[in-house]
């Protein structure tokens, strides 16, 4: 492996009056470009662990290495502005605007105005966050989730290689979380960051890590490795017992909708301008239950029963008052087990699956997934990854 | 002799005495502030520092004002120094308490992010921390200037500058025409002072606290 963008040797923190370390003599290595995760029960000294690489906490003994250079004894306040850093509380200042927030950084490194506002919109852009409606907001004017894409904006300003994140999103409702990290997971696709990132959930480990560090007291490493390897081959009965139930589960949380077969022809489809007779040829046709309105920008609308279309007046009628409207759509980019959570809400049993811009993509059904869980323990060198007894 | 026959004929007086009175107010919680401010920061991260400061400046607030002037005649003389010092001081309790408050109510996390960011400690103190405490250090500083628009009537007693010396004239001339009218003007204009002063500095806390703070 080429030179890894932070190392850690025996980095050691102790506390006076304390027994034992708090950290105890960490080795690990940080691959360029990727989401390492530090994950362990509370208490492990994850946090300090990443505390220590920006030198928020100074450690007892050891080394940090950044991109190979020593950096355990550099100025701090420099080192800091080459790491992005977000916390759980988000730690926005309250008396300036978001604009002003984000750029902090680039004006501590003395950056002119004209090159800190482009690149506070391009951020504003990044996050999902139009510029010319919220870079002259403060941070009490905006939602929760809003405030938490400001804080990775900010990280992100002045473009550091390094960003340590300590539970971003641990402090927002799950429905909130789970878009965030979806968007996340799209932008770190396109910047490619070096990012640490401690969590206490390992479903938002395996979800987010290309590599999992599972930290037992001390921060110790009790397993470094990429989550399906961690899943596939726990290296202790910690870990195991870290992983908790569900396994398998937690391995539809790998897979993607993307990497399965999507069914496109399953269920007929039709425009918004058709009318109820249309319609209901389409349905015949198709020997289907119900069909799938689609809107002008093609995005998924309404579920349509035959019902609904004999019921009304819908020979010359609006189509878009009829049936129920498409709940949750989820994204090729969503996990199986994103998926598999919509089908069992959704009547019919069926995910519908849009693209990146939300425009119908096709169908997922529980049929594909039970196939793609068979085709994983199948791949599982011991085949023998347990299912969940529950 | 009225009330309003007196202001007939003295009007200047009164209003010279008024401006008297705020250029002394105004001079001493300016000092105060400037003061206060700077013995808040130095102590505000430190809980027994903290704890000594606001029973130094506790206890200067309980000693009554005749006694400093008893003590500044012989130190620096009549005059308006003297005044000015006293009414400083008892400034000192409510800025100093507001400031140390206000820097110690602000959220950790965000002192934690700005550090973080590689924000240096005077960065954070003077960008994050002190804005943040503004308000509070603000409405410290409004109940100092009421405060202390009241005591400064005492300042007359020292020689001092200000509306006092329209009450003592009118205490010292007592049976006379004069007296009442002096003494009920004396009175009204300090009240009137402070009030005003209050309206001014809630007014400017209104426009100068940024709109995130509100």
């Amino acid at each position: 492996m080429s030179e890894p963008m932070i190392r850690l040797d025996k980095l050691t923190k102790r506390y006076p009056g304390h027994d034992g370390a708090a950290v105890d003599a960490i080795d690990l290595a940080m691959p360029k470009g990727e989401i390492v995760i530090l994950v362990g029960p509370s208490g492990c000294g994850k946090t300090t662990t990443l505390e220590m690489i920006n030198r928020l906490i100074e450690p007892t003994s050891g080394r940090i290495f950044l991109e190979g250079e020593d950096v355990t004894h550099v100025d701090p306040d420099q080192l800091r502005r080459r790491m992005g850093y977000v916390i759980q509380q988000i730690g926005l200042f309250p008396h300036q605007t978001i604009a002003q927030n984000i750029a902090t950084v680039p004006r501590m490194l003395g950056w002119d105005a004209k090159r800190t506002n482009a690149r506070v919109d391009e951020l504003l852009h990044m996050v999902g966050l139009d510029p010319s409606r919220y870079r002259d907001r403060y941070p009490k004017e905006m939602s929760g989730g809003q405030r938490q894409r400001v804080g990775v904006a900010r990280a992100m300003a002045a473009d550091p290689p390094v960003m340590l994140m300590d539970e971003p999103f641990g402090a927002t409702d799950p429905i909130t979380r789970e878009r965030l990290q979806n968007e996340f997971l799209r932008i770190q696709e396109d910047i490619g960051k070096t990012i640490v990132f401690v969590t206490h959930d390992i479903d938002e480990a395996i979800k987010m890590g290309d590599r999992i560090a599972i930290l037992d007291v001390g921060s110790r490493v009790a397993q470094y490795d990429t989550p399906e390897a961690i899943l596939s081959h726990p290296a202790s009965a910690f870990v195991e017992q870290f992983l908790g139930a569900g396994i398998l589960l937690k391995r539809l949380n790998l897979s993607r909708v993307e990497d399965v077969e999507v069914a496109t022809g399953e269920w007929p489809t039709i425009d918004r301008g058709s009318t109820g007779e249309q319609a209901r040829a389409q349905l015949r046709k198709s020997g289907r239950s119900h069909l799938l309105l689609l809107d002008d920008q093609r995005r998924p609308a309404r579920w349509i029963g035959a019902a609904d279309l004999e019921r009304s007046d819908a020979g010359t009628g609006d189509l878009s008052g009829l049936g129920t409207e498409v709940q949750a759509c989820v994204d090729l980019r969503a996990t199986l087990n994103g998926a598999l959570q919509e089908m069992l809400l959704n009547a019919n049993g069926v995910a519908v699956v849009v693209d990146r811009e939300g425009a119908y993509a096709g169908t997922l059904d529980l049929d594909t997934i039970i196939a793609a869980i068979r085709r994983m323990r199948a791949a599982s060198p011991d085949g023998d990854v347990p299912l969940d007894p529950a | 002799m009225t009330v309003s026959s007196y202001l007939q004929r003295r009007w200047d007086v009164v209003l010279q005495l008024t401006l008297e009175h705020l250029i002394a107010v105004g001079i001493a919680v300016g000092f105060a502030t400037v003061v206060g401010v700077l013995l808040a920061v130095a102590v505000y991260r430190n809980d027994r520092a903290v704890t000594v400061l606001l029973v130094v400046v506790n206890t200067l607030f309980t000693v009554p004002a005749l006694a400093y002037f008893g003590a500044l005649i012989v130190l620096v003389g009549l005059g308006w120094t003297s005044a000015i010092t006293v009414l400083a001081i008892y400034a000192l309790l409510p800025i100093v308490r507001n400031t140390v408050t206000g820097l110690r109510e602000v959220d950790p996390a965000i002192v934690r992010a700005a550090t973080g960011m590689g924000m240096s400690r005077f960065g954070r103190l003077t960008r994050v921390e002190l804005p943040l405490a503004y308000p509070v250090i603000l409405s410290g500083l409004r109940v100092a200037t009421v405060l202390i628009v009241g005591i400064a009537a005492i300042g007359a007693y020292v020689a001092g500058p200000g509306l006092g010396e329209l009450i003592f004239s009118g205490l010292g001339a007592l049976g006379t025409a004069r007296a009442i009218p002096e003494i009920t003007i004396g009175t009204v204009a300090i009240v009137l002072v402070a009030l005003v002063l209050d309206g001014l500095l809630a007014l400017l806390g209104r426009f100068s606290t940024p709109r995130g703070l509100r």
